[in-house]
């Protein structure tokens, strides 16, 4: 007992010299790559002398936190991460507007601002592409993939791998392109084509391209900044972007509702959206489309100029009445088909 | 009593009159910050009673009944009874105000422009005078023998289950009762959303389609459990009743997984077994064997946790194999029994509540587990995968994550049933005053050879796979460019030493954090899990069984649930612990408390009532019975329950997840992020120092508390 109150007492001392720093700090939830989150919270800090103290926590993760938080919060901004989750935010007025001008972003960002009355500005955007391993395709002796449509052939049998559109945003993401590329039943039934290929329907989202780079499956889709990243690892991959053209999903930064700290917050939008902050990202590897037309880009980078795109229809995919409909139809006619699937 | 009672009453009083009722704003009394900085103290209950927060009156009113039931009543019996009814009453009316009265305002509009902040120091003490004003009335009464000890020891553990467990548990399961139209609530969708096929269907098992997660998590668990105990009791047997040589490393080996961060397990076998893992390309380079996907699903899940959860079974197992009796074992000699029946009627029947206790704790363990479904389980899903999903996935359903919740509190519920059943009412006392200086009876040659033919491969794959995480830590890229690096550790753990020492790595912050969220979270969890048993074990009082399974909820309960339940609980008024320290802490010891529960009762089962009796007939109370007597003899409990809930909360992912904020960021949430993003080098870096930080300190508690003397020879007797 005693032995044990020792130990309590060491560990509390221990404690409070960790944690005695004070002072109101922006508490920021980071949605993006650690590196990337750490690295801009650090040069926020050097360049406007506001205190950040940063957290990295998936989409999912922070929606579910900011719905229970409602009206008290304890973040004070939410940066990255794909779009559909803060516009949901901003439809549920989680969020508020920051009033930031973003009058010299590129379109989709400003798009994305008007949408949301403001409570939500485009940050990057990131396509969605089909990612292979060149070793496994050589030995198998495959055509590589070119199209969507070449997903469904029966040489892929087993060879596929995609994220659960019902636990992942980049999946969902990919069946509301089908949709929008080929019609909502011709999509659904090249999915359930598709669908037959496919060897595991993973969690995450990104990791299918993961499973490729690592040779555990032939194809994978994804999105395309991951894919980059992956291939400057030195994984022995090809990135394709389908010739039919392709989705995106726009990452953006929203302020929580009843921050206390609305001032800091602003300076944090303002910044994130800046050309020089922007530009930092390819430091760490960051190669999705930044949203001020001055930052810099990498060559290898996928841009909107050399890939075909489709005209996103955030208003109908992203609401709440579309999404669940289309999950429920991918649960009877895609998942339920069957496949290749082993238990 | 009366002394007792009027202790509680100053101390509750002194509470009232000077600690600071509330906690005070950023950085609030919870994060500790007050201690370096006194002046930041908000007013007492007594200052803000006279600044019109009338309703602060509520515990004076319990109070001045104490006191006036101590001042004017004589009688025994009289005092007892005033004394539960004004703990009772000042307990009642401070509930009351803290739930009515909220920060954005009272609840029911009166009374009108009213609000609070939530409860801090002050209330803390006053609560807990109350409570213990009302047990020691309760003692008075001639319940729990009279005891204020123990009533008031049963009252602190429910009061603080209740506000800990079930208190954010109803937060969430209300949501089971949530209508799909989003118009309320009702039993009408509850059963047949409970029993729908899409929870328990049972196609795969005869060839069509997908299995429910509930039928997936039942057959997972009950493989997992099986396997876990039987080879937990091959490592206990070897290292207890054999005279194999390197014990010692067998029981680092057999530690090793309990101290591995999350996903690291699961990505060494992806990197060993997967389709392009190196055993299976050896495999398919020497016998031609196709590379298959085998390992995605259900196999591969069941490997991991077999890795992951044999510790838990040997670590409970071993204390109750050591503790068994060499006197029975010899008498069952001196009565001619060979070897093996010997272990079969005696010293097997002996362990049972050992055996029974780790295969419920592995069951649980499985079931709830999600680190290893997540980066193995393919499209094998299981009910804590789920649960996750439901609420962070792309359709966030609540109704639904509470609704498999219920499920998986239901099939904890049975087994736990079976286990009691199965241990039944036996006595297994084998730890007595007596004389008993035997030696343990060897094992016979052929179990001998079974458990070191099962044990050894076993311990030999696991030291593959550490040598493998190890040798993962110092190349560039695990799999594909094997040259040697200190990258991955310089980056997370780089100090620079100009002008002073600066931890600039990335991963310093999360590390200390870790560290001492953990060592303050561990004796705590030690002492409540312990202090249970005790009572479970050795008292006698009503709804005891209800008790003992309300203790062993929170571990059950998935921790994405426990996670987002505290944050719906925790982050308003009356009890506002969101985004501190303190949560994370509190999160720890009430979920791996049961863990301190079932390895104190186990080794307390075997401690001979007759030593209280002694102890207490000598005039001791119970407390210096516990103290003196029964605490010297669990050490290897002690241990096990302090050494595990360190790990536990250094490993734990699921619960903090939620919990961890931008100041207190956890280990495992860090290495989480870098895994998503494929930085298998720094997470496995960063999981190296964490394992060799465990190591480090479980081996300083283990010196610290030391082995408990059973005045045995530790030999084996001679084969």
């Amino acid at each position: 007992m005693i032995r044990l109150c020792t130990v309590s007492a060491i560990a509390l001392a221990a404690g409070f010299s960790v944690s005695a720093a004070g002072a109101a700090t922006l508490n920021v939830v980071c949605s993006n790559e650690q590196a990337w989150c750490d690295l801009m919270a650090q040069n926020f800090k050097i360049d406007t002398g506001v205190d950040v103290a940063m957290v990295r926590k998936s989409t999912g993760e922070v929606l579910a936190q900011i719905r229970a938080e409602a009206g008290n919060p304890k973040i004070d901004v939410w940066w990255g991460g794909t779009g559909d989750p803060h516009m949901i935010a901003a439809a549920e007025d989680l969020t508020e507007p920051s009033g930031v001008d973003t009058s010299e972003l590129l379109g989709w960002a400003r798009n994305m601002a008007d949408m949301t009355d403001g409570k939500a500005i485009g940050v990057h955007v990131g396509l969605l592409g089909m990612i292979y391993n060149t070793e496994v395709v050589a030995e198998k002796k495959l055509d590589p993939p070119a199209c969507w449509r070449d997903l469904a052939k029966p040489e892929y049998k087993g060879e596929i791998q995609v994220a659960n559109p019902k636990s992942s945003g980049t999946a969902y993401t990919e069946l509301a392109t089908l949709v929008q590329l080929f019609g909502e039943d011709e999509g659904f039934k090249l999915l359930a084509e598709i669908g037959a290929n496919i060897n595991q329907y993973t969690k995450s989202g990104s990791a299918p391209g993961k499973a490729v780079a690592r040779g555990e499956t032939t194809i994978g889709i994804g999105f395309m900044h991951d894919m980059v990243n992956l291939k400057k690892q030195g994984f022995p991959v090809q990135i394709v972007a389908p010739c039919e053209g392709t989705g995106y999903e726009t990452g953006a930064v929203s302020v929580i509702k009843g921050t206390p700290h609305l001032e800091e917050a602003k300076k944090w939008v303002e910044y994130v959206i800046s050309a020089d902050a922007q530009s930092a990202g390819l430091e760490v590897g960051v190669y999705n489309i930044p949203s001020n037309p001055g930052a810099k880009t990498d060559p290898d980078a996928p841009d909107m100029a050399s890939v075909k795109l489709i005209d996103y229809d955030y208003k109908t995919y992203g609401s709440s009445e579309t999404r669940t409909r289309l999950l429920e139809r991918w649960d009877a006619e895609v998942k339920n088909a069957g496949g290749q699937i082993q238990e | 009593m009366k002394r007792t009672a009027g202790l509680w009453l100053l101390i509750g009083l002194i509470g009232y009159a000077l600690l600071p009722w509330y906690l005070v704003g950023d950085p609030g009394f919870w994060r500790f910050g007050w201690l370096a900085d006194p002046v930041l103290l908000g007013p007492s209950a007594l200052v803000s009673l006279f600044q019109g927060r009338w309703w602060l009156a509520a515990p004076l009113v319990g109070f001045a009944a104490a006191g006036l039931t101590l001042g004017l009543c004589a009688r025994q019996l009289a005092v007892a009874r005033g004394l539960v009814g004004s703990g009772a009453l000042g307990l009642l009316l401070m509930l009351a105000q803290g739930l009515l009265i909220l920060g954005q305002g009272p609840r029911f509009g009166f009374p009108s422009g009213a609000s609070q902040s939530g409860m801090g120091a002050g209330a803390l003490v006053v609560a807990a005078a109350l409570l213990f004003v009302l047990t020691t009335g309760i003692s008075g009464l001639g319940k729990g023998r009279g005891d204020a000890f123990i009533s008031g020891l049963v009252g602190a553990i429910v009061a603080l289950v209740g506000l800990f467990v079930f208190y954010p548990m109803a937060f969430i399961l209300v949501r089971a009762f949530e209508l799909r139209d989003g118009s309320g609530f009702g039993f009408g969708e509850f059963l047949p959303r409970l029993f729908s096929p899409e929870i328990w269907s049972g196609a795969c098992m005869v060839g069509a389609g997908w299995c429910g997660p509930a039928v997936n998590s039942v057959v997972l668990a009950l493989a997992t459990a099986a396997g876990t105990t039987l080879l937990g009791l091959a490592f206990a047997l070897i290292v207890t009743r054999t005279e194999f040589r390197a014990k010692k490393l067998l029981r680092v080996l057999s530690i090793l997984p309990i101290i591995t961060p999350p996903f690291v397990i699961g990505l060494a076998l992806i990197l060993l077994f997967g389709r392009a893992g190196t055993i299976t390309v050896g495999l398919y380079e020497v016998f031609g064997i196709e590379q298959t996907r085998w390992l995605y699903g259900f196999w591969g899940v069941w490997l991991s946790q077999m890795l992951s959860f044999t510790p838990i079974a040997f670590l409970v197992l071993i204390g109750v194999v050591e503790g068994v009796s060499p006197s029975m074992e010899e008498a069952s000699q001196t009565l001619d029994a060979d070897r093996w029946q010997t272990f079969r009627y005696v010293t097997w029947p002996l362990m049972r509540p050992g055996l029974a206790n780790a295969f419920l704790l592995a069951f649980i363990e499985s079931l709830a587990d999600f680190g290893n479904p997540l980066v193995l389980g393919g499209n094998f899903d299981v009910l804590s995968t789920e649960i996750y999903f439901s609420i962070v996935g792309t359709v966030a359903d609540p109704a639904q994550a509470a609704i498999l919740s219920v499920t998986l509190l239901g099939l904890m519920l049975a087994v736990f049933l079976i286990q009691r059943q199965w241990v039944g009412k036996k006595n297994y006392a084998t730890v007595t005053g007596k004389a008993d200086s035997g030696r343990n009876a060897a094992l016979n040659p052929v179990l001998r050879w079974t458990c070191y033919g099962v044990a050894i491969p076993w311990a030999m794959f696991t030291a593959m796979i550490y040598a493998l995480i190890i040798f993962g830590s110092f190349v560039k890229l695990w799999g594909y460019d094997h040259s040697f690096t200190f990258e991955h550790y310089v980056r997370a753990f780089k100090i620079v030493v100009r002008n002073g020492v600066h931890f600039v790595g990335s991963a310093w912050d999360s590390y200390f954090t870790t560290l001492w969220i953990a060592g303050i979270s561990a004796p705590l969890t030690a002492v409540v899990g312990l202090a249970t048993a005790y009572l479970l074990v050795r008292q006698k009082f009503a709804f005891k069984s209800a008790f003992e399974f309300s203790t062993m909820l929170s571990f059950a309960i998935p921790g994405t649930v426990i996670g987002v339940a505290y944050v719906m609980a925790f982050n308003f008024p009356p009890v506002e612990l969101t985004g501190t320290a303190i949560i994370l802490v509190i999160v720890f010891v009430f979920r791996n408390m049961p863990v301190g529960v079932r390895g104190g009762i186990a080794a307390m089962s075997q401690l001979d009532k007759s030593l209280d009796e002694a102890s207490i007939m000598l005039g001791a109370n119970s407390f210096t019975t516990l103290r003196r007597v029964i605490m010297p003899l669990m050490g290897p409990a002690i241990l096990a329950a302090l050494t595990y809930s360190f790990v536990r909360a250094i490993t734990s992912v699921s619960a903090v997840i939620f919990l961890v904020s931008a100041q207190y960021n956890m280990a495992t949430a860090f290495i989480v992020g870098r895994v998503e993003n494929g930085e298998y080098g720094i997470s496995i870096a960063y999981a190296s120092v964490l394992i060799v930080t465990m190591l480090a300190c479980i081996l300083l508690m283990q010196l610290m508390i030391g082995r408990r003397r059973l005045r045995r020879s530790d030999r084996v007797e001679a084969h």
